[in-house]
């Protein structure tokens, strides 16, 4: 075997032989979380397509049907417009004990007012999902998990779960060898890193790989709240919160409401006590618990989250995909993490597994995710400064409450925020939409009108709620 | 339970004959009835039900819808734009395979039917 230390390459260049799938291949996928599923699920439907018959085992630990931190992957849950449109056309129709329930309108609260922001379509097409199955101490639910949903997609397309946790992972001359925390090791033509941001693979790759860099992460705050369906229906509705606050450090803050329970998703530059304590007791976040108190959290997490990719995300022989690999900044993690299943599945079956083959085929995805990101930052920067500006939140709010208010008006700024907020475009394409003439000309008309009429502030524009 | 989709109420049109779309979509629950319109009345082309798409022919043509769609009892459908549809195929070719078979699926089972009709006697 090779040596465990040494160059990323000697790790990921194996001997120069044809590097391609063929009939009885075995790949190993490490991870059976969205990506990991999703490309064991596209990768046998290609195969199929193509007459390849594929082995493929799917290591997972984890049991998707338990509640609480155990079952699940630690996210808000949220599933995009985007997303939902093209695993419907893939014929993936999520059932209705996935979804806990469809988003149809972002509510957005600034302490200067709020605004919702409907859906375009008057048609809920972002579904709010449990990542397990549902929050610690919860009740039995008549719902699936979102990940064991799609494994049992993957499962019933054939491929093999295995209940292990995997440890390492190596060359063993022309396959790749991996070994199991109970002794158990195989070799397989390909292996699949689908393991996460918290996979210890990728941070021990790093260790004793030069040249390989694992992706760099921050740590958020997630946790659930029980409210019932009643107050849910009544102070929540079917819409997501968001919040707009001057709070250093947070980025992004929702509130979703699911079923039985709220999930709130802080994401931010590390999530800290501090932060949350402001969080929580500003009054536009209070304003959307009942009476104004926020009760306890039945569940909750501070994942980590992945804010640059890995370099390179592949070898000879292996493909990292989803968080472990490269994934979109703050927003629509699971149709990224989709992109680059389906890619990483269109090189394997249709190119081969060779360094060369993803840098050609697959790279170019992660790549444009990259550079999607860097607009993404310059966004979420924008956000920033209007968090801070109490003049740029007066003109951004006006804007939104006309647009909502006449439905022939062209949606500019209510466009902009669902797709920032829901994820549901790239962050590029909004950005050039805010340089559209129109949109700045609207925005500037807005910013001063909002600031010099301050007798007459814009009415607060809520169908749901208790403000 | 606020679900994914739109939903139609029983007997209610969803794409009418004749006039123009830019979207096809998606059964989430419940059946549809696929009807031309002629003359001579309605005449029944077949039924469809979860998971079914339909609508898909103005995504490719700049033309207007060739049958109507009927909601039979409550059904909940997906709409997916064409804007989406298509940015999604240029970047991932593999987004139409489902399509595509289906669309031969049809074809087959039109040209079927058509064999039937002009068989002698």
């Amino acid at each position: 075997m090779d040596s465990a230390h040494g160059s990323f390459q000697q790790l990921a260049t194996g001997p120069d032989s044809a590097k391609t799938l063929r009939d009885g291949s075995r790949i190993a996928v490490v991870g059976a979380g969205p990506s990991g599923s999703m490309f064991s699920y596209f990768l046998l439907n290609m195969a199929e397509a193509t007459s390849l018959r594929l082995n493929i085992d799917l290591f997972e630990p984890r049991r998707f049907c338990h509640r609480g931190p155990a079952g699940c992957n630690h996210c808000g849950g949220v599933i995009s417009e985007s997303l939902v449109q093209r695993l419907a056309t893939e014929g993936i129709v999520l059932p209705d004990e996935v979804v806990q329930r469809g988003i149809e309108s972002y509510t957005l609260h600034m302490d200067i007012g709020d605004v919702e922001i409907r859906t375009p379509l008057e048609e809920r097409r972002i579904a709010a999902v449990y990542r397990g199955n549902g929050p610690r101490d919860s009740e039995p639910m008549d719902t699936q998990s979102f990940d064991g949903y799609l494994q049992r997609l993957a499962a019933d397309k054939g491929a093999n779960l295995v209940h292990r946790l995997v440890t390492d992972v190596s060359r063993e001359g022309d396959r790749m060898r991996l070994e199991c925390a109970d002794g158990y090791h195989d070799e397989y033509e390909l292996v699949v890193l689908a393991s996460g941001i918290n996979s210890r693979l990728t941070a021990d790759l790093e260790q004793r790989a030069g040249g390989f860099r694992k992706p760099a992460r921050t740590k958020a705050f997630i946790c659930e709240f029980r409210l019932g369906r009643e107050v849910i229906r009544e102070t929540l509705g079917p819409s997501m919160h968001v919040f707009l606050l001057d709070i250093p450090r947070l980025e992004f803050a929702a509130l979703i409401p699911k079923g039985e329970y709220a999930t709130l998703a802080l994401l931010g530059d590390n999530i800290d006590e501090e932060l949350m304590e402001r969080f929580f007791s500003s009054p536009e976040v209070r304003g959307c618990f009942p009476g104004g108190k926020i009760p306890d959290h039945v569940c909750h997490c501070y994942p980590r989250m992945n804010i640059s990719g890995a370099r390179p995300p592949y070898a000879d022989r292996m493909v990292m995909i989803g968080d472990c690999g490269t994934t979109r900044l703050f927003k629509d993690g699971i149709g990224a993490a989709y992109r680059a299943a389906k890619a990483a599945a269109r090189t394997a079956v249709f190119h081969g597994v060779a360094a060369e083959d993803f840098e050609a085929h697959y790279w170019p995805t992660c790549r444009s995710v990259q550079v999607d990101n860097r607009f993404g930052k310059l966004l979420f920067a924008v956000a920033g400064l209007i968090q801070k500006a109490r003049f740029a939140r007066r003109g951004v709010l006006r804007m939104t409450i006309t647009e909502q208010r006449h439905p022939d008006k062209p949606k500019r700024m209510s466009g902009v925020l669902w797709d920032l907020f829901s994820g549901s475009a790239r962050y590029r394409e909004i950005f050039m939409r805010t340089l559209h003439p129109a949109y700045i000309k609207d925005l500037v008309w807005n910013l001063v009108a909002g600031n010099v009429d301050r007798s007459h502030p814009p009415a607060v524009e809520r169908r749901h709620g208790t403000h | 339970m606020a679900r994914l989709g739109k939903q139609y109420g029983d007997g209610e049109i969803i794409v009418r004959q004749g006039e123009r779309g830019n979207c096809m979509y998606v059964i989430q629950d419940g059946a549809v009835e696929v009807l031309a319109v002629t003359d001579g009345g309605e005449l029944h082309l077949r039924d469809l039900g979860p998971d079914d798409f339909f609508g898909e022919m103005a995504l490719f043509e700049e033309e207007t819808r060739t049958a109507t769609i009927r909601s039979k009892g409550t059904t909940r459908v997906l709409t997916i734009d064409k804007k989406s549809f298509f940015g999604g195929i240029h970047e991932d070719p593999s987004l139409a395979f489902r399509l595509v078979q289906t669309m031969s699926h049809r074809i087959r089972d039109l040209t079927d039917r058509l064999a039937r009709y002009e068989e002698p006697g």
